[in-house]
C-alpha cells in the first residue's frame, strides 16, 4: 500500500485516477481503518485528503453552507450557523460514534462508504444536500440520494472523489431533524434512521417537504410519497398518518439479528412521524 | 515496501520516525516510539483505550495511520503528569479507586482530560456521554464517573 497527502484537489485526482489497483480516499479512517485492519480490503494506494484545505473549511455561500467532504463532526457542531440552520443535520452526524469517532469522522466518509444505514445521509437527503465531485473529467454536482446505490456501492467512477457537500439556503419557516431508532442510547448501529425537511406558509400550510429513510432498504431512500403526504396539509393528525403509511409502505428491509422485517417496517413511520413533528417544531420557531 | 519519514511533535518533544504506510499511529507510539501507554483493546474504534489527542482532537490512535502524524501534534497518557505531580485527574482516580485492572485508564485519563477543558463543569450526563466511547470491564464506570465530577469540581475552585 502506498499513502499520498496531497495538498490540492487535482493531485489527488490524478493520484485516484493513475492507480493501478484500488485507489481509496482516507477522510476521517473511521470506516477505511476498520476495514483495512479487517483486510476487507487491500487497497494499492489511500490518499490522504485532510491537506487539502477546501475539504477541511465550511463556507457560506449564497445563504447555504458549503461543507468540505473532510471536515470531522466535532468541527461541524462547533459551527454555530449550520446548527441554527441544519439541526437535523448537525444532529445526525453527531450521532456519529463516540467523541474519538466524532474527532474524524466525516459526512463525505459517511455518505461514500454507502452503508445503507449511514446516519447522516437521510439527513443530508431530506436536507436537498448537493454533492460536488472532482473527476479525471472535471466536476460535476448530484443531489446526495444518487450517491449510494447498493450496499458499500457508490456511483463515484474511478478517479472521482466528492469535494464537497453544499446545503442550500433555508426559506422562512423551515425546520429539519433526523432520528434513529437503536437498542441503546449511544455507540450502535441505526435499525432505522428517519430524516425529515420541511417549510410552511405563513398560513401554516406546508409547501414543500422531503422525507428520506435509512437502514430499511439496500440503499438509504428519498421518500416521495411521505413528502407528499405532508405538502399542502397543515400537518394535522390525518397527514401525520399518512406520511407514516407512506414511509412504512416504501421500507424493504432484511431480517436481521438488529431488527426483524416487520419491526423495521413498522418503526420507519413511527420514526419518519416523530421527526416530522420536530422539523414542524423547529419550522413554527423561526 | 519503502518506509515513510514523519516529523511530528509528541507530548511536546519534536519526533522523527519511520513507519510503514499501513502502520497505524497506535503501534508507531507504542512499538516505534516505546510510549506503551496507549492500550489497544480492540483495533476498531470501540474501546478508546488508545486515545489520545491529535492536533487538540481527541481521536482512536488505532484509527489513524502513522504518517497521518507527519506535522501534527499528538500528546499521550505519557504527557500528562508534569514529572512526578499527577495530574489532579490521576490524583482522583487513586482517590476514587476508579481502575481495576487498568487497562483501560490510559484511554479514560486522556478522554476525561480533553472533557474538562471543553467544558469545566459538565453534568454526570454530559461526562457519561463524553466518555461512552472507553469501555471497562472492571469498575462498572460509576467510580471513573465520580472520579472524573469530583476532579472537574476541585480544579474550579469548589
Ligand atoms: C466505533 C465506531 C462507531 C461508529 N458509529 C457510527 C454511527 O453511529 N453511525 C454511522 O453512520 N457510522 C458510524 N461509524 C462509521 C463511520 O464512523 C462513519 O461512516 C464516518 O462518517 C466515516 O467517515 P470518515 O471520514 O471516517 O471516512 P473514511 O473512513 O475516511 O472513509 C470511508 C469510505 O469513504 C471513502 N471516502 C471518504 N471520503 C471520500 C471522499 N471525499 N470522496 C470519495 N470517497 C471518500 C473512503 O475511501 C472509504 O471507502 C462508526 C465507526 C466506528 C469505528
Ligand atoms: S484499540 Fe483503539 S478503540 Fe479500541
Ligand atoms: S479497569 Fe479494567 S477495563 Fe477498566
Amino acid at each position: 500500500m502506498r499513502y499520498e497527502a496531497p495538498e490540492t484537489i487535482d493531485t489527488a485526482v490524478s493520484l485516484l485516477a493513475g492507480a493501478g489497483g484500488d485507489a481509496r480516499v482516507l477522510a476521517g479512517g473511521t470506516d477505511l481503518l476498520v476495514q483495512l485492519r479487517a483486510d476487507m480490503i487491500e487497497p494499492e494506494l489511500v490518499v490522504d485528503v485532510k491537506k487539502i484545505q477546501s475539504m477541511r473549511t465550511i463556507t457560506e455561500e449564497n445563504g447555504g453552507f458549503r461543507i468540505g467532504a473532510a471536515v470531522a463532526g466535532a468541527e461541524l457542531s462547533e459551527h454555530p450557523k449550520v446548527k441554527a440552520a441544519w439541526p437535523g443535520v448537525v444532529e445526525a452526524v453527531d450521532l456519529i460514534g463516540s467523541t474519538q469517532i466524532q474527532g474524524r469522522a466525516s459526512m463525505g466518509g459517511n455518505l461514500c462508504n454507502g452503508s445503507p444505514a449511514a446516519d447522516s445521509v437521510p439527513a443530508m437527503i431530506a436536507a436537498g444536500t448537493m454533492v460536488s465531485i472532482a473527476g479525471p473529467n472535471g466536476e460535476r454536482e448530484v443531489p446526495a440520494e444518487e450517491i449510494i446505490v447498493g450496499p458499500g456501492k457508490t456511483s463515484l467512477a474511478k478517479g472521482e472523489m466528492v469535494t464537497s457537500l453544499f446545503l442550500p439556503a433555508r426559506p422562512a419557516r423551515s425546520g429539519d431533524a433526523y432520528l434513529r431508532f437503536i437498542p441503546r442510547t449511544e455507540m450502535d448501529i441505526a435499525v432505522v434512521g428517519a430524516g425529515v425537511s420541511l417549510t410552511l406558509d405563513e398560513g401554516g400550510t406546508c409547501t414543500a417537504a422531503r422525507v428520506a429513510l435509512g437502514a430499511v432498504a439496500a440503499t438509504p431512500l428519498l421518500v416521495q410519497e411521505a413528502a407528499d403526504a405532508l405538502i399542502g396539509t397543515k400537518l394535522d393528525d390525518a397527514a401525520m398518518e399518512a406520511l407514516a403509511a407512506a414511509a412504512s409502505a416504501a421500507c424493504n428491509p432484511i431480517d436481521d439479528k438488529r431488527g426483524t422485517k416487520d419491526f423495521r417496517i413498522k418503526v420507519a413511520g413511527v420514526l419518519a412521524r416523530r421527526a416530522a413533528q420536530i422539523a414542524l417544531e423547529r419550522a413554527r420557531g423561526n | 515496501m519503502s518506509k515513510i519519514h514523519v516529523t511530528t511533535t509528541v507530548n511536546g518533544d519534536e519526533v522523527e520516525f519511520l513507519c510503514e504506510p499501513d502502520e497505524t499511529l497506535l503501534d508507531v507510539l507504542r512499538d516505534e516510539l516505546h510510549l506503551t501507554g496507549s492500550k489497544e483493546g480492540c483495533a476498531s474504534g470501540d474501546c478508546g483505550a488508545c486515545s489520545v489527542m491529535v492536533n487538540d482532537r481527541l481521536v482512536c490512535s488505532c484509527l489513524v495511520l502513522g504518517a497521518e502524524a507527519d506535522g501534527a501534534k499528538v500528546e499521550t497518557i505519557e504527557g500528562m503528569a508534569d514529572g512526578e505531580n499527577l495530574h489532579p485527574l490521576q490524583k482522583k482516580f487513586l482517590e476514587h479507586a476508579a481502575l481495576q485492572c487498568g487497562v483501560c485508564t490510559p484511554g479514560f485519563l486522556v478522554a476525561a482530560k480533553a472533557l474538562l477543558e471543553k467544558n469545566p463543569d459538565p453534568t454526570e450526563t454530559e461526562a457519561r456521554y463524553w466518555l461512552a466511547g472507553n469501555l471497562c470491564r472492571c469498575t462498572g464506570y460509576d467510580k471513573i464517573i465520580r472520579a472524573v465530577l469530583d476532579t472537574a469540581a476541585e480544579m474550579r475552585g469548589n
